[in-house]
């Protein structure tokens, strides 16, 4: 009898909890409307993801994604207020609303998922950890790295991640751990650490600006999974779904074959599905809230995935990192959009 | 409103009358104040609990006694990943007290020594004591600390280049590694030796002074003082047959592994802060100086003081009374400068426990309520002792 | 054996006057002194000689991009600071907006000047104008968005803008609080007197970078849903806070140093708290403290470089991320440059400051003696 009672009393405060929790919404997406901009928060510079050239103008493969929201919401992809961000700032930021949308390859963790409040997207870079060493060193792998110095950017999983590699591998290692990425960077180029520890991306990025190139390189070993996405608010499922279909709505461009160059055509093709996404057929945007036009919109203003990726980080990009697993789930890599019907 | 019935029993005085009285405004005024901090604290309450609440933020101590996970740079305590983040908190803490201890006297030494100078009868030496204080003192601490570490790491050779030094030392770019001592039993020998010649030392300073008052001969006190406090514990060190091995480093992979390694994270930060705090103090040192009387350094030389015994037994002890609250805040400044550390990577408290530990657990309020309240604490305990020191410093010379 | 002829007069040993009689006096007075002096000469030789050896004879002076600077012995590299020259001192703000911040820089100047040098009339309308008008015009011109000014977003703002901006603010936002916490600190009543004593301690125990982060990390955790503040706003707070502490410990030495007569010649002519505070004591404190309130000053010019931690760019910031991450410019001694170009404009500000300082102290210490 008191089991009933007790789950009685459990279900009612449940309950009770997620209709208040229904209830205390605030609709990030009206909100950004009335506004008229788009606050998106940022890495303070991380090239090809987000970085600031010398006049202000953001660019990157996050900084591309605020685009698309914006673009989708406001038919205009330079409605954008962008914030930079340091990494112990990003989630507070998010969290007191100084920011709508989080778009600053930030780790999509269970913790941070489920405890802090935060809501993960989607991913828009699948990543993993690395090490960067001097070639001089003739390394093979990671695990030749017993009794090296590393130098690691804090408040990031990667601090974690580099301490659990090397006990799992029962190998012995000193961190060099510093606030800022410059520093780190320049730590490392200067011969103060052995290795350089970061995702993937980062280190090929980074190789890039190193005085000499040629002289570092990017160890095989992918010691931790690290898929990369945009961040909004908990309880709010209305604007998680409309930043989640922009991601997903560049992706079917690039798999429908859509870019911003052929759109106008594509206006006209037959394709059902491509009549679907761009709003020939259904009524798609009044889903999310927006006019049916939305997927156009982000097509127009910023490009289909792949154009997105080749401008900032691939081919197309000083960083030239290849799609690996950032492909196409049928051509090998793992971005995979749900069918928009 | 406690006095109402009060002014009510004196007919004579209106309201207005009591709105003017000093003693009845104080009173509004305070009551106001109270209202006004506790309706700012139950604002701010309230709203952090509402936002901690609506965004599942976690709150409260409990994290202290999850695992850390993460690896330290520079130790002074056991401390390994599967420890807590407390224990990682008792690392930051001591490596930020290491740093600033150091700190505090290597920034004296220099301080009193460049503020001497600054009023040496040497012109040349004078003026660059001058031109020492002006230049380190008016840059931000920050690039001082950036300056030196980066000059640090373009200019010391990498581990295989590595400079040697005597005693197997050896000077690179991940740092100064020095043999490291490990005392074999029979070692306790040595700091009893040594606190036996530092007691004995207080003695033989009380009976010599008070002798020189009774008697007016000098006793030679500073050699008697070193013998007993360097003799006696190597003495000691001889009678216990050496009980010391040294842990030598050793190239071995990527770098020299063993021995007592000092970071060069750590000498960046000890020298800027040193050297940024000293030229402060050699400022103090220096109006101390000057504010002592003329006559006073007369009246030594007519009593035929050479002038250095003139400076240390006669001007700088009456300087002291003027120097030492000045120098208790600088000693604060350079502990609080301390935190610094975090742009250059060496693992302070701030670094480690607002950084690390904040990020990785997302407790922002707990962890910077707790850093914050640490330096108060070092803060309040510098400020009590100096304090009490001062006090001692001011009676005995009056 | 006596004499009573007048000695004549014998000039001094020609080593006793003139240059070498000066060095012989200054220099070489005793052996220790000729070894400091050697000492010292031999340090000048190295530091001196090495600096213009590196600033001037091994510099690089023109060039587009880092590879001009990266040669074998290669000194400071300049054309990176002529390059970057708009963005170290502005940030990114825009080019076409870059006269609203000189602007804004010449009216502080056309009311600092004057106000600075002594015997210049109409000091009150200058300081009223400074307190009042000038906050104002500032923020209408650097932030812009009315009267056809285009807005521009602070996070645009960067370099030396970002570093005089937190400063001035701070120690202009922090004056008002700094008072009234020196005022209450001294007040008898006692719950006024130990809230200021609080919060004066417990501000001034803590370091600026747990200030900042307590503003950029826990502040927004204080407000209400959806109440936000600029990052620059919220770093502003931080400096303000605590540098009001700071000033409040400057002013209540002002306080001090008033002589009880005057309050009590106060209470004689029957005046209230307030105005015998504004009228009498804070006038008469206020202007003691000035050398205090020009330090105060300093410390926080020098300390806005610690706002680069929470990621604003101020002028180290911007120049740290110069250095550090601009593949163009990269050159071995394109850091040097870097930084000794914003230690230099650091210490150019400060050291004027503190001279202007000292300046004042000395004349008013001339008045005290009378």
């Amino acid at each position: 009898m008191t089991f009933l009672i007790k789950g009685g009393l459990v279900a009612v405060v449940a309950l009770a909890g997620s209709v208040s929790a229904v209830f205390a919404q605030t609709k990030t997406l009206d909100t950004v409307k009335a506004r008229g901009t788009l606050n998106c928060g940022v890495n303070t510079g991380l090239a090809g993801f987000s970085a600031p050239d010398d006049k202000g103008q953001w660019g990157g493969l996050d900084v591309d994604l605020c685009k698309a929201v914006a673009a989708a919401i406001f038919k205009d992809p330079t409605k954008v207020k962008y914030v930079p961000l340091t990494a112990k700032e990003r989630f507070t930021a998010l969290q007191s609303g100084e920011v709508d949308l989080l778009s600053r390859n930030t780790t999509w963790t269970m913790s941070r998922d489920t405890s802090s409040g935060l809501n993960f997207a989607g991913v828009n870079y699948y990543d993993g950890q690395g090490f960067m060493v001097k070639k001089s060193l003739g390394l093979k792998s990671a695990k030749e790295l017993n009794g090296a110095t590393v130098c690691v950017q804090t408040g990031t999983t990667t601090e974690l991640n580099v301490t659990d590699f090397f006990r799992t591998n029962k190998l012995d290692y000193k961190p060099v751990v510093f606030e800022k990425l410059d520093e780190t960077v320049a730590a490392y180029n200067s011969g103060r650490c052995d290795a350089f520890t970061s995702d993937v991306s980062q280190l090929y990025s980074e190789r890039l600006k190193s005085p000499k190139p040629d002289e570092n390189v990017v160890l095989p070993d992918v010691i931790s999974k690290e898929p990369l996405g945009p961040v909004v608010r908990q309880g709010d499922s209305g604007w998680a779904n409309v930043v989640r279909w922009t991601h997903f709505a560049m992706v079917n461009a690039e798999e429908l074959g859509v870019s911003s160059k052929n759109i106008d055509e594509m206006l006209a093709s037959a394709n059902p599905e491509i009549k679907r996404m761009l709003g020939k057929e259904g009524d798609f945007g009044k889903g999310l809230g927006l006019e049916n036009d939305w997927a156009y919109q982000i097509i127009k203003g910023v490009g289909n995935y792949a154009e997105a990726f080749d401008r900032n980080v691939g081919a197309g990009s000083r960083l030239g990192i290849a799609r690996g697993q950032n492909a196409l789930w049928n051509k090998g890599g793992q971005q995979y959009a749900p069918p928009i019907r | 409103m406690t006095d109402l019935p009060i002014s009510v029993e004196k007919p004579r005085r209106s309201i207005v009358d009591m709105i003017y009285d000093p003693a009845t405004r104080g009173l509004i005024f305070q009551v106001l104040l109270v209202v006004a901090l506790f309706a700012l604290g139950y604002e701010i309450v309230t709203n952090t609990i509402a936002n901690l609440k609506k965004q599942n933020i976690a709150s409260g101590f409990d994290f202290l006694g999850r695992t850390a996970g993460f690896d330290i740079g520079q130790r002074l305590i056991d401390y390994a990943p599967t420890d807590s983040y407390l224990r990682a908190f008792w690392v930051g803490l001591c490596n930020t007290l290491l740093v600033a201890a150091i700190g505090i006297v290597f920034a004296t030494v220099i301080g009193f020594i460049v503020g001497i100078a600054r009023l040496s009868q040497n012109w040349l030496i004078s003026r660059l004591a001058l031109v020492f204080v002006e230049v380190v003192r008016n840059m931000p601490p920050l690039l001082t600390l950036f300056l030196f570490y980066f000059a640090f790491l373009k200019t010391l050779p990498g581990p295989k280049q590595s400079i040697q030094l005597p005693f197997s030392s050896v000077l690179n770019v991940r740092g100064l590694s020095l043999p490291m001592p490990i005392w074999q039993p029979g070692s306790w020998l040595i700091p009893v030796a040594l606190a036996i010649g530092i007691i004995a030392s207080i003695v033989v300073g009380r009976w010599a002074s008070a002798r020189r008052i009774a008697t007016g001969q000098q006793f030679p006190v500073l050699w008697t003082t070193l013998g007993l406090i360097i003799g006696l514990p190597l003495l000691a060190f001889l009678a216990a047959g050496l009980p010391v091995t040294f842990d030598y480093p050793v190239l071995k992979g990527f770098n020299y592994q063993g021995g007592l390694v000092i970071l060069p994270e750590f000498m960046a930060l000890l020298i800027g802060l040193t050297i940024y705090t000293a030229s402060f103090i050699a400022e103090i040192v220096r109006s101390g100086i000057q504010g002592v009387s003329k006559g006073q350094k007369e009246a030594a030389a007519a009593l035929g003081f050479r002038p250095g015994l003139a400076m240390r037994l006669v001007v700088l002890p009456q300087a002291m009374r003027i120097v030492i609250p000045p120098l208790t805040n600088q000693y604060l400044n350079l502990t609080k400068n301390s935190s610094l550390a975090i742009a250059i990577g060496y693992p302070d408290l701030v670094s480690v426990f607002a950084g690390t530990v904040l990020n990785n657990t997302n407790q922002a309020i707990e962890c910077i309520v707790i850093t914050m309240g640490v330096y108060l604490v070092i803060s309040l305990v510098t400020s009590f002792f100096m304090n009490w020191f001062n006090t001692r410093m001011a009676l005995v010379e009056r | 054996m006596t004499t009573d002829a007048a000695t004549p007069g014998t000039r001094p040993p020609r080593l006793d006057t003139g240059p070498v009689g000066w060095m012989k006096k200054n220099l070489f007075a005793t052996p220790t002194d000729s070894v400091l002096t050697l000492i010292g000469l031999y340090l000048i030789y190295v530091l001196l000689g090495g600096f213009i050896d590196w600033a001037f004879l091994r510099a690089t002076w023109t060039g587009t991009d880092g590879k001009a600077c990266t040669w074998e012995g290669a000194g400071a590299c300049w054309p990176f600071i002529w390059n970057k020259l708009g963005l170290f001192m502005n940030g990114r703000y825009p080019d076409a907006e870059r006269w609203r911040i000189y602007l804004t820089y010449a009216l502080a100047l056309g009311g600092l000047v004057p106000l600075m040098v002594p015997g210049v009339p109409g000091k009150l309308y200058l300081s009223l104008y400074m307190l009042l008008v000038f906050p104002v015009l500032a923020f209408i011109l650097l932030t812009g968005g009315i009267f056809g000014l285009p807005a521009v977003d602070t996070q645009l703002w960067g370099g030396l803008l970002i570093t005089l901006v937190v400063a001035c603010v701070g120690i202009a936002a922090s004056f008002p609080l700094g008072i009234l916490l020196a005022l209450g600190r001294r007040s008898k009543l006692p719950i006024i007197k130990w809230a200021s004593i609080g919060f004066i301690e417990i501000v001034r125990g803590v370091p600026l970078v747990t200030m900042l982060f307590f503003a950029s990390v826990m502040l927004p955790l204080f407000l209400p849903e959806n109440v936000t503040f600029d990052k620059l706003l919220r770093a502003l707070i931080g400096v303000a806070l605590f540098s009001a502490a700071y000033l409040a410990e400057v002013i209540r030495g002002g306080l001090q140093a008033i002589p009880r007569g005057q309050l009590e010649a106060g209470d004689a002519l029957g005046l209230s708290y307030p105005q015998k505070m504004g009228l009498i004591v804070l006038p008469q404190a206020l202007k003691l403290v000035i050398p205090g309130i020009v330090n105060s000053f300093i410390a926080l010019f020098k300390d806005t470089s610690l706002v680069l931690i929470i990621g604003l760019f101020d002028l180290l910031g911007i120049v740290q991320q110069s250095v550090q991450s601009d593949a163009k410019w990269f050159s071995p001694s394109t850091s040097t440059t870097g930084y000794f170009f914003a230690g230099l404009v650091f210490w150019i500000f400060c050291f004027g400051m503190s001279r202007y300082s000292a300046s004042i102290e000395k004349r008013l210490g001339a008045g005290d003696r009378r």
